[in-house]
């Protein structure tokens, strides 16, 4: 072959190569042929990564008994990360229409996944022949995914804020472990001490940064009997007193006190990291910290310990609460449907079994006798038979988490345009942390204006 | 010499000749392809790629400004997300931010390593290590640079290496990345130290071509160091100066990785917040694609302009 043949079939190779490659990219991987032969195939994401040693197998281990007892369905697993619903990557996947069949959302994305237009109804198809529970499922989760009358996902995990505290830390600053603070002048007084401990130890840790400051502000507003917006969600309704009082406990803590330590912007992978380190006395959070403390900040549960979130002069008035539960895309086939539902049923909604199977989960480094989640409603057969599982395989110290338990605060939502919102909150919070002259007023003022402007933007 | 006789295209009978004939033939677009064959299908891999990867992205996020997405129904909009994005609390701020860290980028960035290129130059011995210890902080990833600088470096308690070496020096410490103050300061020092490398790298080289009589020339007229600096290598090198400073310009105002990982984002008291940390917030946290859409065309424009002056100088280079 003289040079320029050389050249020409080098070309044509280039150009059939690239031309596969786009084809190939261009591929769907959820071919309609998934109910071919009765045999349905669905796609879950949420599947653990390979260094949840333990929570992987236990996945696995549920998909290949499920499929043992359904042998009608495939169920291929799709792991998203160590977070399921990391929001960029989680946004780009709606976005993307890569979404899996059936995938897991936080309850704040009802609105994301409507607006994608990647979700279905599912109103007609669950109920209790699909899952055997749904009765039991607490009406509140189902609401929460519920938009004009429609069930768009199935609530799968729910969570409250309460004090999270480091009983080493309150032993060391002679602190009572069993009666730990309940009002925020309470709090102040034993960050004050746990920080006296020197070495670096913040009494009372928070969030300012990543949208995760106005999260926790949030949070504490409630506390106070505050919310951030009026009651048709039009306006921010935080430039107030109570939401002066959040502020000003965290500067006098911050500044007054000088008892949350020097490195401030924190958000949840710093603080909890800290934690792990045995750098953190208190901090406001979900009973599953905890668990994040342990598992992925190498912290020991017997340290930890909750209470319900402290209040201003008295018990709180009330707490955020949210959750996560799985959505199912648009255009499924009513028999995937029907086996993704099955498989959300065994794996996330029974007793016993999947995330229930407390039994398995006991010798494992994961965490059986949390408070939470609490997903079945009070006095159901579901939830009784979960608690008692749960007494019966407790491997943590269930009298950590019991005043937590027996003093249930108030549980209230997230706002309309919660991230939004939160990312203007962040700025109040790292106000008041990282500037000792911050104007508390002035900072507040900003963010309504801000908050408003977003609103009348939105609507 | 041979004389090779070019064979008369035959023409079809009865047709006069044409009164043009004598002009060179006019090749078909068809031949032309067929010619070029290879050389087209070579070019084929780069012009997919930028239309793939450059173009229909540009393309469709330039049609997606001016649409909405709402219930999985998209709808035109006109001018809507730009009204909108403009309204937005954090839209000015992100664009002060901005010029702000372009300004001290310029000030910091573009003075310091050509100025280090001078003094690279002047070595005698030893210079090809010295240029990879330059080059060397550009090899490290951009993310791992910077937590290099946030835990070590900028830890406002006095475990701090800079915290340290103030107190060191008997001077006052300071929050870095925890005062809004020197948020910036401080991002454009990082910036510095990552990306400087290769700056230092091309104006090396234009230093070495700079002849050395002209030197020698100011040397004998009694010019000093400095006067040599202005007289002679700023003049010659005051091509690769603007080229640099536009690319400078163009680079700085998409300010993302620095605020992401030094200030977790917006910063204390939004003093990070970038125009792309504020497309990024729109378009990943807030479910507001097509606002973040919009925001990214006004950048476009914006850069498009430095661009036009960065394309300008390029041609008279040419």
């Amino acid at each position: 072959m003289s040079v320029p043949q050389y050249r020409k079939a080098a070309a044509v190779a280039l150009v059939a190569g690239l031309g596969l490659s786009l084809t190939a990219c261009s591929t769907k991987s959820d071919d309609k042929g998934s109910t071919a032969g009765g045999k349905v195939t669905i796609t879950v994401d949420c599947q653990p990564v390979g260094a949840q040693k333990e929570l992987l197998k236990n996945w696995n281990d549920d998909v290949a008994e499920f499929q043992k007892q359904n042998p009608d369905i495939t169920i291929k697993s799709v792991s998203v990360g160590e977070q399921c619903n990391n929001p960029p990557d989680f946004t780009a996947r709606l976005a993307g229409g890569t979404v899996t069949d059936v995938f897991y959302g936080y309850m704040t994305d009802l609105q994301q996944v409507l607006d994608s237009g990647q979700a279905m109804d599912i109103s007609q198809q669950v109920n209790k022949d699909a899952i055997a529970t749904w009765d039991s499922v607490d009406p509140a989760l189902k609401e929460v995914f519920t938009d004009g009358g429609k069930l768009y996902a199935v609530p799968v995990k729910n969570y409250s804020m309460g004090l999270v505290y480091n009983k080493a830390l309150f032993q060391q600053a002679g602190l009572d472990v069993n009666n730990p603070p309940k009002t925020w002048a309470e709090v102040r007084a034993a960050a004050k001490k746990i920080s006296a401990l020197g070495n670096g130890i913040a009494g009372y840790s928070e969030y300012s940064a990543g949208n995760t400051g106005g999260w926790h502000f949030t949070s504490l507003l409630y506390s106070q009997g505050g919310k951030v917006l009026t009651e048709d969600g039009k306006k921010a309704d935080f430039n107030n007193a109570q939401g002066k009082q959040v502020l000003q406990n965290l500067k006098d803590m911050r500044y007054g006190d000088n008892s949350m330590g020097a490195r401030q912007l924190l958000q949840w992978g710093d603080l909890l990291t800290n934690a792990g380190a045995g750098k953190v006395g208190m901090f406001i959070g979900a009973p599953d910290a905890t668990q994040a403390i342990v598992s992925q900040f190498q912290g020991k549960f017997q340290d930890w310990a909750m209470a319900p979130l402290p209040g201003q002069d008295g018990a709180a008035k009330g707490t955020l609460g949210g959750g996560e539960g799985y959505f199912f895309k648009k255009d499924l086939t009513p028999e995937q449907v029907k086996a993704g539902l099955k498989w959300i049923a065994y794996q996330k909604l029974t007793p016993g079994k999947g995330q229930f199977d407390y039994a398995r989960a006991k010798p494992q480094n994961y965490p059986v006798g949390l408070p939470q989640p609490l997903l079945f409603a009070n006095g159901s057969d579901a939830q009784k038979q979960e608690l008692e599982l749960r007494k019966a395989n407790a491997n943590v110290d269930t009298a950590n988490f019991a005043l937590f338990e027996a003093t249930p605060v108030p549980i209230k939502g997230e706002p309309r345009n919660a991230q939004a919102v939160y990312a203007v909150l962040d700025a109040a919070m790292s106000g008041v942390l990282t500037n000792p002259n911050s104007n508390i007023d002035a900072l507040l003022k900003t963010a309504e204006e801000k908050v408003n402007q977003l609103l009348a933007a939105e609507s | 010499m041979a004389i090779t006789t070019v064979p008369e295209t035959p023409r079809k009978p009865g047709r006069p000749p044409s009164p043009y004939s004598a002009r060179p033939q006019r090749t078909s677009l068809g031949r032309k392809v067929r010619d070029n064959l290879s050389g087209h299908a070579f070019l084929i891999g780069a012009v997919l790629c930028f239309v793939v990867f450059s173009w229909y992205p540009m393309v469709r996020g330039i049609i997606m400004s001016f649409q909405r997405t709402r219930r999985g129904e998209t709808t035109w909009v006109g001018w809507d997300n730009y009204s909108r994005i403009i309204a937005d609390p954090s839209f000015w701020t992100a664009w002060q931010n901005t010029f702000y860290f372009t300004v001290l980028a310029l000030a910091l960035g573009y003075v310091v390593p050509f100025f280090v290129a001078i003094l690279l130059n002047e070595f005698r011995h030893a210079k090809g290590y010295l240029r990879i210890l330059v080059y060397l902080p550009v090899m490290l990833p951009p993310a791992s640079a910077l937590f290099l600088f946030k835990f070590y470096a900028y830890d406002p308690s006095e475990a701090g290496l800079f915290n340290a070496i103030l107190k060191a020096l008997h001077l006052p410490t300071s929050q870095w990345m925890q005062s809004p103050e020197m948020t910036m300061p401080a991002m454009v020092l990082a910036s510095t130290w990552m990306n400087m490398g290769g700056a230092v790298l091309i104006y090396l080289a234009s230093l070495q071509n700079i002849p050395g009589e002209l030197y020698e020339a100011a040397e004998l007229d009694g010019a000093g160091i400095w006067r040599r600096i202005v007289h002679v290598t700023i003049p010659q090198t005051r091509l690769i100066l603007a080229l640099l400073a536009m690319l400078q310009i163009v680079a700085t105002m998409q300010l993302f990785i620095e605020p992401l990982i030094l200030a977790n984002g917006a910063g204390a008291e939004d003093s990070a917040t970038s125009v792309a940390y504020l497309i990024y917030q729109h378009g990943f946290f807030q479910n507001d694609l097509n606002g973040a859409a919009a925001l990214g065309v006004i950048m476009l424009v914006v850069l498009a302009g430095f661009s036009a002056v960065y394309v300008r100088l390029t041609a008279k280079q040419d």
